[in-house]
């Protein structure tokens, strides 16, 4: 190219647009990018892989036999898998194959994965007689049905064992539910009562005022609690019982039966007798479980409904405290404040406050909500729950609270610039029509401001939903499978402590004694997560542009 | 009353004709303004302003841009107590009571004094709720009372028969003519006393125009219309009075006919022979 052409080609812009393309397309690259390693990882977790009985002869040791499922397998040095203190041969290639397999049967060997080196495996099988259990305790089990019990005495046995479990699985989880439902709703609602009476009567007693006549009515309710909680026992004797009646004893592949009474067990199946289609029932299944369900083990089984419905609610209260009072600033600030010095300090103390670190705000909550105003709160309202705080301890109302605080400078900035964008014209037909300033606010300018609003809104949100570090000192715990929300009054319990995504992905991606089993967990909520977040920017732009529609004739 | 035989359907020509015996001495007042002078900040916009407004007559002000005859107009509802900065010397009386006294009730004084800005800025809201919206602001909120003011402040302000049958619609999906018609309507549902029209139809095609202009002619009966313009035609057009601004100073005032044909001041006659403006 001549110097005079390239000239002529830079001046042109072209370079300019090949560079902000490029920039688009990298931008576009790494989002795809972030989504699709994380959806992967996240959701190839929950498909019922196959599993593989093989022969594994490591040189110099007995033929040992492995049944597992492959996770991840990798090209390592010889040294490397000298160095670990294995047997390697003088004459191994220079890269050897390195497999992990989930061999499951915790209880049994220790630990449900292993490494192993793919070029000493040999015979690889997938028998379809095969069964995984996942089970509520110890991890899953890979192995092979032996017989079914009912009440240590054997009902079926070989091919016809395992349509005999599926049946009797299936009656465990009717029973399970009928004690989930026992347990939740009629003795938590006892239990519930019976504290209650005991605030009572102590509450009756801190006032001086705990007459004998008082304490006769008390344990009279008492009493009733108690015999109906009585009645309800005796049904939970008789239920637990049939809940334990049946079991079924399984082989593992080394040889040793493990005997497990079906109410351990949450699913049974058969990996490899299952076509492409009964896998993608199962596997949505799962997803579901994952959806809906409460996490087991530490939280690496099970599902993370907790989670979802904890950070759902948490950022509903937030939203519910940071509108009136974010919008309630803009219009002082825009509406009544007289601009000058003052006004633009506080403009600029609002918007430093967007970029002042969450954790701060996380000390902030914890000093001054829960501690101080919390602690206020319980000595004047709770006393007769000391010493155990009511609401001078982390909960969900302060992880909202500090939310709000934290969120408050989008909404305030958002609005404000709403109230500018409101044409004079239209304030002036309204005050030109006898009305005041407030109704005029009230009546044309808020409701005409309302996109700005929520569009505001709707990022505090997004904010503050993927918000972790704050929330582990105001009230987010690992585990709260209770939710704040329930049947006992007042129904939504404020104190109470939740779950969250933000810090259920850090808890089991860096607190789990089994790390193996939660990476997968990691990406999939992690993947969880970015659609709530996701959803709810979608959302925002959606609302806004149609409210900016409605107003559209009166921006120009 | 003699106008009160005139049609809709009025030439221009017509508009312009029985304005003969008229004189300022023979009518009542409604607004007085024995002597008015306006700061913005430190420059002065108006100069001891005198003059006094008949009841039930058009008045126009006409004068070149920036002269102060829309400042002086949204001194007579106190519109220009939303400029920082501005401040008022002087009175106007408004039947004898003067509106920059100590304790007026400015929102009561701007539902007596209504006012129809240059651009039509109908609420956001429905055709309905537009006229109903100073009612609704006085606490009036039956449903009965409301359709009739709405219905007879519609027919004031002839758009009932075009939009009788989309009350509910967005006001913000009429035409510019409608739109200013309706601020009319609007205005005229909360029945003050005064009408102030800021330039009504600077922004409007020549129907539009034509039909706001009939409009001012039917609605002089009920009110006294203060109209500015700077189109000196619509001034001669539909106006009974007509004062003549210049740089912030009152120059002429008087009856429309003899203003355009024998003004007493050479700037005003500069002014309307197109000499400057």
């Amino acid at each position: 190219m001549s110097k005079q052409s390239f000239k002529s080609w830079y001046k042109s812009g072209e370079p300019g647009i090949w560079m902000s393309g490029g920039a688009v397309a990298i931008a576009v690259i790494m989002t795809i990018g972030l989504m699709a390693v994380i959806a992967v990882r996240g959701l190839g977790h929950f498909w019922p892989s196959d599993v593989i009985e093989a022969r594994y002869s490591v040189p110099g040791q007995p033929v040992q036999m492995l049944l597992g499922e492959l996770v991840q397998e990798e090209e390592v040095t010889r040294e490397r898998l000298a160095g670990a203190g294995l047997p390697i041969p003088a004459d191994a290639p220079e890269f050897m194959r390195r497999d992990l397999f989930k061999v499951g049967n915790r209880d049994l060997t220790g630990a449900d994965f292993t490494w192993l080196v793919g070029d000493w495996l040999s015979e690889h099988k997938t028998p379809e007689d095969i069964v995984v259990l996942e089970r509520r305790e110890w991890g899953n089990f890979y192995g092979r049905l032996v017989n079914v019990q009912e009440a240590g005495k054997v009902v079926a046995e070989g091919d016809a064992a395992w349509a005999e479990l599926q049946k009797r699985i299936e009656r465990v989880d009717g029973l399970q539910a009928k004690l989930n439902k026992l347990h939740k709703g009629e003795i938590g609602a006892i239990n519930h009562g019976l504290e209650r009476l005991r605030l009572q009567e102590r509450r009756l007693e801190l006032d001086g005022q705990l007459s004998d006549q008082a304490k006769a009515d008390l344990a009279a309710e008492r009493a009733e609690l108690n015999a109906r909680y009585q009645g309800l026992e005796a049904e939970l004797v008789a239920l637990n019982a049939e809940f334990d009646r049946d079991s079924a004893t399984f082989k593992a592949i080394d040889g040793r039966e493990v005997n497990l009474t079906l109410g351990k067990l949450v699913h049974a199946y058969k990996p490899n007798a299952m076509g492409p289609l009964d896998k993608t029932g199962f596997y949505f299944a799962k997803l579901w479980e994952f959806l809906s369900d409460e996490p087991r083990e530490a939280n690496t089984e099970g599902g993370i409904f907790p989670a979802i419905f904890g950070t759902v609610m948490m950022t509903l209260i937030m939203a519910i405290l940071v509108t009136p009072f974010g919008v309630l600033a803009a219009v002082y600030l825009r509406e009544y404040a007289k601009q000058g010095a003052m006004t633009r300090i506080i403009r600029i103390a609002v918007n430093n406050l967007a970029g002042v670190p969450a954790i701060v705000y996380g000390v902030f909550g914890l000093g001054f909500f829960v501690y101080m105003v919390g602690g206020s709160i319980d000595r004047l309202f709770f006393p007769e729950a000391a010493p155990a705080p009511t609401f001078g301890t982390p909960g969900l109302l302060w992880a909202s609270v500090t939310l709000a605080i934290l969120a408050v400078p989008v909404v305030i900035v958002a609005t404000e610039e709403g109230l500018a964008r409101i044409p004079r014209a239209v304030r002036e037909g309204s005050l030109a029509l006898g009305a005041t300033k407030a109704e005029t606010l009230w009546k044309v300018v808020l409701p005409m401001a309302s996109p700005a609003m929520m569009t505001g809104l709707i990022l505090a949100v997004a904010r503050a939903a993927g918000e972790v570090a704050p929330l582990m000192l105001v009230g987010v715990v690992k585990l709260a499978p209770t939710l704040p929300v329930d049947g006992n009054y007042p129904f939504v319990h404020l104190d109470q402590k939740i779950m969250h995504l933000g810090f259920h992905i850090y808890d089991v991606g860096f607190q789990s004694p089994n790390v193996e089993a939660a990476r997968p967990l990691v990406f999939a909520t992690a993947l969880l997560l970015v659609l709530v977040i996701a959803l709810l920017n979608f959302a925002a732009v959606a609302i806004r542009n149609r409210l900016r529609e409605k107003y559209k004739a009166l921006e120009n | 009353m003699q106008h009160e035989t005139h049609s809709h359907g009025m030439n221009m020509a017509a508009l312009g004709r029985d304005k003969q015996d008229l004189n300022l001495a023979n009518e009542s007042t409604c607004l007085d303004v024995p002597g008015l002078s306006l700061f913005y900040g430190d420059k002065q916009a108006l100069y001891d302003v005198r003059m006094s407004i008949p009841r039930q007559r058009v008045t126009a002000f006409i004068g070149p841009s920036g002269c102060g005859k829309s400042t002086l107009l949204r001194c007579f509802n106190r519109m220009n107590d939303l400029v920082d900065g501005c401040r008022v010397d002087g009175e106007i009386l408004l039947d004898g009571q003067n509106i920059y006294r100590k304790g007026e009730d400015v929102a009561e004084l701007r539902r007596r004094v209504g006012m129809v800005f240059q651009k039509p800025n109908p609420f956001p809201k429905s055709i309905y709720e537009n006229v109903a919206y100073g009612l609704r602001i006085q606490g009036i909120n039956q449903k009965r009372v409301l359709d009739e003011a709405v219905e007879q402040s519609l027919r004031g302000a002839a758009l009932w028969d075009e939009v009788k049958d989309r009350l509910d619609e967005s006001a913000l999906g009429m035409s510019g003519g409608q739109q200013q018609r309706l601020v009319i309507a609007r205005t005229i549902a909360v029945q003050p006393e005064v009408l102030l029209l800021d330039e009504p139809c600077s922004a409007l095609d020549p129907i539009s125009t034509l039909k706001v202009e009939e409009l001012i002619y039917e609605l002089k009966s009920k009110f006294t219309i203060v109209i500015v313009t700077h189109n000196m035609q619509q001034a001669a057009r539909v106006s009974d009075y007509t004062a003549f601004m210049y740089m912030g100073k009152l120059i002429e005032f008087g009856d429309t006919d003899t203003l355009f044909t024998n003004p007493a001041k050479k700037q005003t006659e500069d002014y309307i022979t197109g000499r400057y403006g």
